[in-house]
C-alpha cells in the first residue's frame, strides 16, 4: 500500500469514528432531553450502539495498550497447558460464544426491568456510563490478570497476590452472593408462576423432557448435543401450545395452580433432589436447552425492537427519583446503582473471567475482545430489557410490580390508586392486558419476569402473529426464563456445595472430600437451606419480597466487583503501573460508595420500606401492643416478620464489612508494592518463553 | 459460476464448523476432533478418549468440584 493510500484510509477511518460518535451524540440527545413526548426505543438502541463502538474501539485499546501492555508474543495458557479438554488454543468468535453464554443471565434481564419505575433515562445512563468504565473494564482485567497468571481463579489470585486473610474474606462472600442469588432467582420464579396454570404446566413440562433428552444424549445417540437440543425445543414447543389447553380446562387448570408458598416449597424439594441426581440425566440436558433458548430468544428480540420500532411509553424520568417508589424503595442514590447490576457492573462475572475463558485464549491481544466487549453485548441486553418494560403504559407497568398491600387485589382498586399516582389506567385495560396474555390477572407480579414477558410479548406479536398470538409469545418469555432460572438453581446449588464443602474444609477436614456421600448431602442442605429461607421468607414479605431481596442481591453482586477491581488495581501497582490505576480505581471507589451508602439505609432509613431496622421496630412495636400487622395472620407470623428483618440487616451488614475490610487489604497491598522498586506481580510465563 | 461456488465452499464449511463448535462450547462442551489431533500430536503412545468416553468426561467436568458450570445469575 503506498502512504497516500495509508494516509486517504487513516483520513477515511477517523471520518467513519467521527460519524459514529456524532451519530451517538446526537440520539444520547433525544434520549436525554425528550420530555412529555414519548419516544421511539430506536432512539435508546442507537445511543447504545453508538457508545458502545466508541467505548470498544478507545477506551478499551487505551486499556489493553497503555493500562495492561497487553504481549502478543506472550503464550497464554492455553497454548502452554494444551490438554485438548481445559486448556484449548480456540478461536475468538467461538470462545465470544462462550463467554458471552457464560455471562448473559436472567440478571441483566430483570434489573432494568426494576429500575423503569423511576423512568427509562436513569438506568439508560447508568448501563451505558457502568458498563464502559466499570463492568467491562472489570471482566476485562480481570480475564487479563488471570490469563498472565496460569488461569487461575479470582479466589486464587486474591490469595496469591494480596494474601490468605483477603482471601478468606473473598470465598466467604462468594459463597453469600451466591445464597443470595439463588434466592433472589427462585423467587423471581416463584411470582411469575404462582397462580399461573399455563406456566406451571410448561415449566413441569421441561423436566420429563430434560430427562429423556438425557437418555437419549448418553445412551441412544451418545453426545449429539445439537441433534438432541433440536427435539428438545419442539417439545418444548408442544408443551407450552398445551398449556393453554390446560389453562382453559378448569379441572386440568386446578391441578397446575399453585400458591407463592407451595411453589417455594416445591422449588426448595426440587432445589435439593437436583442437586443430588447425576447432572447427565436432568441438570445437562436442561442446562443445553435453556442456553440455546436464551440466545435464540435474545437475538429474537434483538430483531424485534429493530423491526417494530416501538414507542417508549414510560416517562424519561419519574417522580420515584424520590425514593417513594413501589416497586423497590429508595432514593435514585445509591438505589438505582444497586437495582441494575448485571447489564452495568457484574461482580459475578469476575468467576466467568477467571475461570474457563483464560485456558482457551489464542493470544493475548484478544483478552479485548473477549472480556470487554462480550461485557458490551450482555449491557445491550440490559437495554433491550428496559426497552421491553418502557414499551408498556405506565399504568399497566405499575400494576404488575407493586405489591398488593398498596394496590389492592382487584383490577378496581388497582386502577383506581394507580390512577391516582399520575398513571392513569382504567380497570378494563388491566383486565384486557391480563386477557390478551391468557392469564386471569396481572396484578402485582413483581419480580421483573411477568413484565418483561408483557413487553416482549407486545414486541414479538407485532413482528408476527398480532394479538392472537400474545399469550403464546408471553409464556414462552416466561417459559424461557424460569427454565433458565432453574438451571441456574440446579448448578448453582451444586457451586455453593463445594464452595461450603472447600470452606468448612479448612475446620472439618473430612468435608472436603466431594466423592463422600455424607458430605456432599450435608453441604447440599446447607446450600438449600440458606437459599431456601431467603426464598420462603421474600414469598411471605409484606412488601413482595423483591424490595428486600433484590437490594440485597445487587449489594452483594456490587461488593464482589468492588473486591475484584481492587484485586485488579493491586495488581497495576505491583506491576509498576500505578499512574494508570485510576482506570479500576475509580469504579472500585464508586462501587464502594454505592454499596456502603445503600447498605446503611438499608439498615438505619427511618422509612420502614427501606430500612431493615425501621421495619422490625414498627412490627415489633405492633407486637407488643398486642396488634397484628398485615399481611401478618398471627403472632407467630409477626415473631418471623422479625426475625427475617434482623437476619437481612445482619446480612447487610456483613457485605459492608467485607467491603471495607476488602479496600483496607487493597490500600495496604497497594502501598507495599509501592515502597517495592520493582515489580512484584506473581505472573506466570512471559516474553518469548515458550513452554 | 461452479468454480466461484468451490472457492465459496470451504470457507462455507468453515463457517458451519464454527459454528457448531460454538454452539457446543457454549455448553461447555470442547471440540472433539481438535482433543483428538493434539492427543495423537504429542502423546501418539497414549491411549485417547472415544467421542463417546469424551463427552461423558466433559460433562461431568462441567458441573463437577471446579469445573467450569459456573454462570452468571
Amino acid at each position: 500500500m503506498s502512504s497516500a493510500q495509508a494516509s486517504g484510509k487513516n483520513a477515511f477511518n477517523w471520518l467513519l469514528w467521527l460519524a459514529v460518535s456524532v451519530l451517538g451524540t446526537v440520539a444520547l440527545g433525544v434520549v436525554a432531553l425528550s420530555r412529555n413526548e414519548p419516544i421511539n426505543a430506536i432512539w435508546l438502541v442507537t445511543a447504545a450502539v453508538c457508545t458502545y463502538l466508541v467505548a470498544f474501539r478507545f477506551y478499551s485499546m487505551f486499556i489493553g495498550r497503555s493500562v495492561l501492555r497487553i504481549d502478543p508474543t506472550r503464550v497464554t495458557p492455553a497454548y502452554r497447558h494444551n490438554d485438548g479438554l481445559d486448556y484449548v488454543p480456540t478461536n475468538k468468535w467461538v470462545l465470544f460464544g462462550h463467554h458471552f453464554a457464560a455471562i448473559a443471565g436472567a440478571g441483566p434481564l430483570v434489573g432494568p426491568v426494576l429500575a423503569a419505575q423511576m423512568g427509562y433515562l436513569p438506568g439508560t445512563l447508568w448501563i451505558l456510563a457502568g458498563v464502559v468504565f466499570a463492568g467491562a473494564v472489570q471482566d476485562c482485567i480481570v480475564l487479563f490478570v488471570s490469563v498472565r497468571r496460569d488461569a487461575r481463579s479470582l479466589g486464587d489470585m486474591i490469595r496469591s497476590e494480596m494474601g490468605e486473610v483477603p482471601g478468606v474474606i473473598a470465598m466467604f462472600g462468594i459463597l453469600l452472593i451466591m445464597i443470595i442469588l439463588l434466592a433472589v432467582l427462585a423467587l423471581i420464579v416463584v411470582k411469575a408462576l404462582a397462580g399461573s396454570p399455563w406456566g406451571t404446566f410448561t415449566v413441569f413440562a421441561t423436566m420429563p423432557i430434560a430427562i429423556l433428552m438425557g437418555v437419549y444424549c448418553r445412551f441412544i445417540r451418545p453426545g449429539r448435543i445439537l441433534e438432541m437440543s433440536v427435539i428438545g425445543v419442539v417439545l418444548l414447543l408442544g408443551a407450552l401450545t398445551y398449556g393453554q389447553t390446560v389453562s382453559q380446562t378448569p379441572a386440568l387448570a386446578a391441578m397446575f395452580t399453585y400458591s407463592g408458598e407451595t411453589w417455594a416449597l416445591i422449588l426448595i424439594v426440587y432445589g435439593f433432589i437436583a442437586a443430588v441426581l447425576p447432572v447427565w440425566l436432568l441438570l445437562a440436558p436442561r442446562d443445553y436447552l435453556s442456553t440455546f433458548l436464551k440466545i435464540g430468544t435474545i437475538v429474537a428480540l434483538a430483531i424485534g425492537i429493530m423491526v417494530v420500532a416501538p414507542v417508549l411509553h414510560m416517562p424519561a424520568v419519574s417522580r420515584y427519583i424520590d425514593g417513594t417508589g413501589p416497586v423497590f424503595s429508595g432514593q435514585l442514590f445509591p438505589f438505582l446503582f444497586i437495582t441494575i447490576a448485571c447489564g452495568a457492573v457484574s461482580g459475578f462475572h469476575s468467576l466467568v473471567s477467571s475461570g474457563t475463558t483464560p485456558k482457551m485464549i489464542e493470544n493475548e491481544n484478544q483478552i479485548r475482545m473477549i472480556g470487554y466487549a462480550a461485557m458490551l453485548m450482555e449491557s445491550a441486553v440490559a437495554i433491550m430489557a428496559m426497552v421491553a418494560a418502557c414499551v408498556l403504559e405506565p399504568g399497566a407497568y405499575f400494576a404488575m410490580n407493586s405489591p398488593a398491600g398498596m394496590i389492592g387485589t382487584t383490577a378496581v382498586q388497582a386502577a383506581a390508586t394507580i390512577s391516582s399516582w399520575g398513571f392513569v389506567i382504567t380497570p378494563d385495560t388491566l383486565t384486557q392486558i391480563a386477557k390478551d396474555i391468557g392469564e386471569t390477572t396481572i396484578l402485582s407480579r413483581a419480580g421483573g419476569a411477568p413484565t418483561l414477558a408483557v413487553g416482549m410479548a407486545h414486541i414479538l406479536s407485532g413482528v408476527t402473529g398480532g394479538r392472537a398470538l400474545m399469550p403464546f409469545w408471553y409464556h414462552f418469555a416466561i417459559l424461557f426464563e424460569a427454565l433458565f432460572i432453574l438451571t441456574t438453581i440446579d448448578a448453582g446449588t451444586r457451586v455453593a456445595r463445594f464452595m461450603i464443602q472447600d470452606l468448612a474444609g479448612i475446620f472439618v477436614p473430612s468435608m472436603r472430600r466431594t466423592e463422600s456421600w455424607v458430605s456432599n448431602v450435608v453441604a447440599t442442605a446447607i446450600a438449600v437451606a440458606g437459599w431456601g429461607w431467603f426464598l420462603y421468607q421474600g414469598v411471605i414479605d409484606p412488601l413482595g419480597g423483591i424490595n428486600s431481596l433484590w437490594p440485597l442481591f445487587g449489594i452483594s453482586n456490587q461488593m464482589l466487583a468492588a473486591i475484584a477491581l481492587t484485586l485488579c488495581t493491586v495488581v497495576l501497582f505491583r506491576m509498576k503501573q500505578q499512574r494508570y490505576a485510576w482506570v479500576t480505581i475509580a469504579p472500585t471507589v464508586w462501587l464502594s460508595v454505592c454499596t456502603l451508602v445503600a447498605g446503611w439505609e438499608k439498615l438505619f432509613d427511618p422509612t420502614p420500606a427501606i430500612g431493615f431496622l425501621a421495619h422490625a421496630r414498627v412490627f415489633g412495636a405492633a407486637l407488643d401492643a398486642g396488634k397484628v400487622l398485615a399481611p401478618a395472620r398471627s403472632v407467630v407470623e409477626m415473631n418471623r416478620v422479625v426475625t427475617n428483618d434482623y437476619i437481612n440487616a445482619i446480612m447487610t451488614a456483613i457485605f459492608m464489612a467485607l467491603v471495607v475490610a476488602m479496600l483496607v487489604c487493597g490500600v495496604i497491598s497497594a502501598m507495599r508494592a509501592l515502597s517495592n522498586p520493582s515489580v512484584t506481580t506473581k505472573e506466570v510465563g512471559g516474553g518469548l518463553q515458550t513452554v | 459460476m461452479v468454480c466461484k461456488l468451490c472457492d465459496l465452499s470451504p470457507g462455507l464449511r468453515l463457517f458451519g464448523r464454527r459454528l457448531k463448535q460454538t454452539a457446543n462450547l457454549m455448553v461447555g462442551m470442547p471440540d472433539y476432533d481438535t482433543y483428538a489431533a493434539h492427543r495423537s500430536a504429542t502423546h501418539p503412545d497414549l491411549p485417547v478418549m472415544t467421542r463417546e468416553e469424551f463427552f461423558r468426561e466433559r460433562q461431568a467436568r462441567r458441573y463437577g468440584a471446579g469445573g467450569g458450570g459456573l454462570r452468571c445469575c
